[in-house]
């Protein structure tokens, strides 16, 4: 079986505020980690590799810094790890991203599952895995909280829907996201961090995936983004003082009609 | 291939480009020498070249659109539907759609997918629609992911919407990232605020990134339709007219659509829940200060009461006192309810990127230096163990429960 796990790398924190003198960014000095989401993809690929057999290739879009985020997860233990990265992919969107990932995958060729995590926690869009899985023709289960079987020839697994889950069946190849409760990513071994550093990272650019150029970077991209801001800060609360049968009734008093309200 | 932006020998090096960059990705090294584009942090958003006032900076233009967009027409809905039930989220999204369509003087319309769900279209016409596009199939029974993609994408090639818009459901984000790609279409996620450019028409597409701490606004100029899922609890749901009247129109799909690689073998509810927290107006949401999981009977008999659902920070979950599915913050749901009520939880930065947008907070914490506290309407110091009976019991008796 040949797994592949698609994994970005993110800022570590997301508490960038913008320079309110400049408008820009204020990002600098923010380290750059594995998605966390996808960390549990990483997780969920090695347990089933450890399952079934096989390999886990992990694959990225990014900036060649994006080399460090495919060996953290080959010291998790991944067999290996590609790196998409091109001058032409800048300006991505969520369209451009899963084209430009799933013709990076068919290149890959042979491969079973492809795991992503749920969303990315710079983006939040939730839309490339299941754009990968339109992209290549196939089959999805989004938002995966369990494995419950596998075989060579199909999974079952359950989505975490709002009230509750589904389970679902789908034929391989599939694509599969995942959200935080399927597993708990391990630490990399000692074994497995000299795995990482003498480990042969392959770069893929355009040229290689014999892209469509309509299709990558900016011209692939439909969506563009016009204008960024800080929300408006909320106002500084109130405190309300003194012993708890002062409080409470003081609490009451203020919330008595918004609670009416919300149960219209 | 060449680089899609650069900066070119007009440059005077006044670095107004490097103030102008949202992204921070041009630097200045040293003064009197070119700054240098960063392409892997660049989004080409064009900021840097609307700042150069010696217009030196060059960037690619993107190709003009190579469709007709007049040909795009009406404002689509899709209507969410757990057996049969149309969902809130729904009627939130005719709300706003009523509006988007009166701004480009277009009609409204709801596209629903289902088995035996011809009756629901008078709801959907009360709600605002003017008209609903109906596709009623025992295939179409539960959602699937790839058969409602097929029919949705089929319906956007046939009647071509201008906008096209979904909730940022499980079932919404999972189905319509599918579509966008099929046909086009730029698609952005969990809008929190929609309006029309008077200028150009386009739908201009206000989202949070980053947990919430940046706002974006985002456009899709030259591809229709436009399409977006919307955040819960945002938008103002349409109100009810059962006078108002409107078009139904019987789909036919080709029956190859309705087929689906992966089957729903069966839907198992979540037993421990008082209230689907996506849902609710009022969340009561517990954090490690309540230390240990019998505790949350405390919170569960407040949310009885109040008729909230019940929430839970990430300490909670990972100690196992309460399922992942109440989890909220960045690695669990983001909620916008009514009244949020947080009760001996610190308001980590990923805890508030799940609930700062809420119109109320409350924050009950027994750290004065909790930072749950400056994003609090209302927050009060003291024990939380006193203090949640006693408003539990109270309430009881101001609501008459």
């Amino acid at each position: 079986m040949r797994y592949v796990v698609c994994i970005k790398q993110v800022p570590e924190t997301t508490d960038v505020k913008i320079n309110p003198e400049t408008n820009t960014l204020m990002r600098d000095g923010v380290a750059a980690i594995i998605n966390p989401f996808d960390m549990y993809a990483i997780e969920e690929g090695l347990r089933l590799k450890a399952k079934t057999g096989g390999t886990v290739t992990v694959l990225s879009m990014g900036p060649p810094q994006a080399d460090a985020a495919l060996r953290e997860a080959i010291s998790m233990g991944a067999d290996d790890g590609i790196l998409l990265s091109d001058r032409a992919f800048a300006g991505s969107d969520t369209w451009a991203t899963s084209y430009t990932l799933a013709m990076a995958i068919r290149k890959i060729g042979a491969f079973d599952i492809i795991l992503c995590g749920k969303q990315a926690s710079d983006g939040d869009t939730a839309q490339v895995g299941p754009g990968i899985a339109i992209h290549l023709d196939l089959p999805q289960i989004t938002y995966v909280r369990k494995i419950e079987s596998i075989d060579e020839k199909t999974i079952v697994a359950e989505r975490l829907m709002e009230n509750g889950y589904e389970v679902i069946q789908a034929p391989l190849p599939c694509v599969l996201t995942v959200v935080k409760e399927i597993n708990e990513p391990r630490l990399p071994s000692l074994k497995g961090k000299l795995a990482a550093k003498k480990a042969v990272i392959t770069t893929w650019k355009a040229a290689d995936l014999q892209c469509d150029p309509k299709c990558i970077g900016l011209e692939g991209s439909p969506t563009k983004v016009v204008k960024i801001f800080t929300p408006p800060a909320r106002q500084g609360g109130e405190m309300l003082k003194g012993e708890p049968s002062e409080v409470v009734p003081q609490l009451i008093a203020k919330l008595k009609d918004a609670i009416l309200g919300a149960a219209n | 291939m060449s680089d899609p932006i650069k900066i070119n020998e007009k440059c005077v090096y006044c670095g107004a480009c490097v103030k102008a960059c949202p992204f921070g990705a041009i630097t200045q090294t040293e003064r009197k020498t070119v700054p240098v584009i960063d392409l892997m942090k660049c989004t080409l958003c064009g900021a840097c070249v609307a700042s150069c006032k010696f217009e030196a900076i060059w960037m690619k233009e993107k190709s003009a659109a190579t469709i007709d967009l007049s040909s795009f027409k009406d404002v689509w809905v899709f209507a969410e539907q757990h057996d049969g039930v149309i969902q809130s989220i729904t009627f939130e999204l005719l709300g706003e759609g009523r509006k988007l369509a009166d701004s480009l003087g277009m009609k409204l319309c709801a596209v629903l997918l289902g088995s035996n769900v011809q009756k629901q279209t008078d709801e959907l016409i009360a709600r605002g629609a003017d008209k609903v596009y109906l596709v009623d199939r025992p295939a179409l029974e539960h959602f699937q992911d790839e058969s409602y993609a097929n029919v949705l994408i089929d319906l956007v090639k046939r009647h071509k919407p201008n906008v096209f818009l979904c909730g940022a459901s499980t079932i919404g984000r999972s189905l319509v990232s599918r579509v966008a790609v099929r046909v086009n279409a730029g698609l952005t996620a969990d809008c929190t605020g929609l309006a029309i450019d008077p200028k150009t028409l386009n739908l201009l597409q206000t989202r949070p990134a980053f947990g919430g701490n940046i706002m974006a606004t985002i456009e899709t100029p030259n591809a229709r339709p436009q399409m977006a899922t919307v955040r819960h609890k945002v938008m103002k749901e349409a109100e009810v007219n059962p006078a108002r009247k409107g078009e139904v129109s019987m789909e036919t799909i080709a029956e190859v659509l309705l087929q689906s690689k992966a089957r729903r073998l069966k839907f198992v509810p979540e037993v421990e829940t008082t209230m689907n927290i996506a849902e609710a107006n009022i969340i009561v949401s517990g954090g490690r200060g309540l230390q240990t999981p019998e505790n949350f009977a405390l919170l569960r008999e407040l949310a009885d009461v109040i008729g909230a659902g019940v929430g839970a920070s990430r300490a909670a979950v990972d100690s196992n006192w309460i399922p992942y599915s109440h989890q909220v913050g960045q690695t669990g749901k983001t909620v916008c309810p009514k009244i949020y009520i947080a009760v001996g939880i610190s308001g980590q930065i990923q805890h508030l990127a799940g609930m700062q947008s809420s119109d109320i907070i409350v924050a009950i914490n027994k750290d004065a230096d909790a930072p749950i506290f400056k994003v609090a309407t209302y927050g009060i110091v003291g024990d939380l163990f006193e203090i949640l009976p006693l408003l539990t019991q109270q309430f009881r008796k101001v609501l008459g429960k």
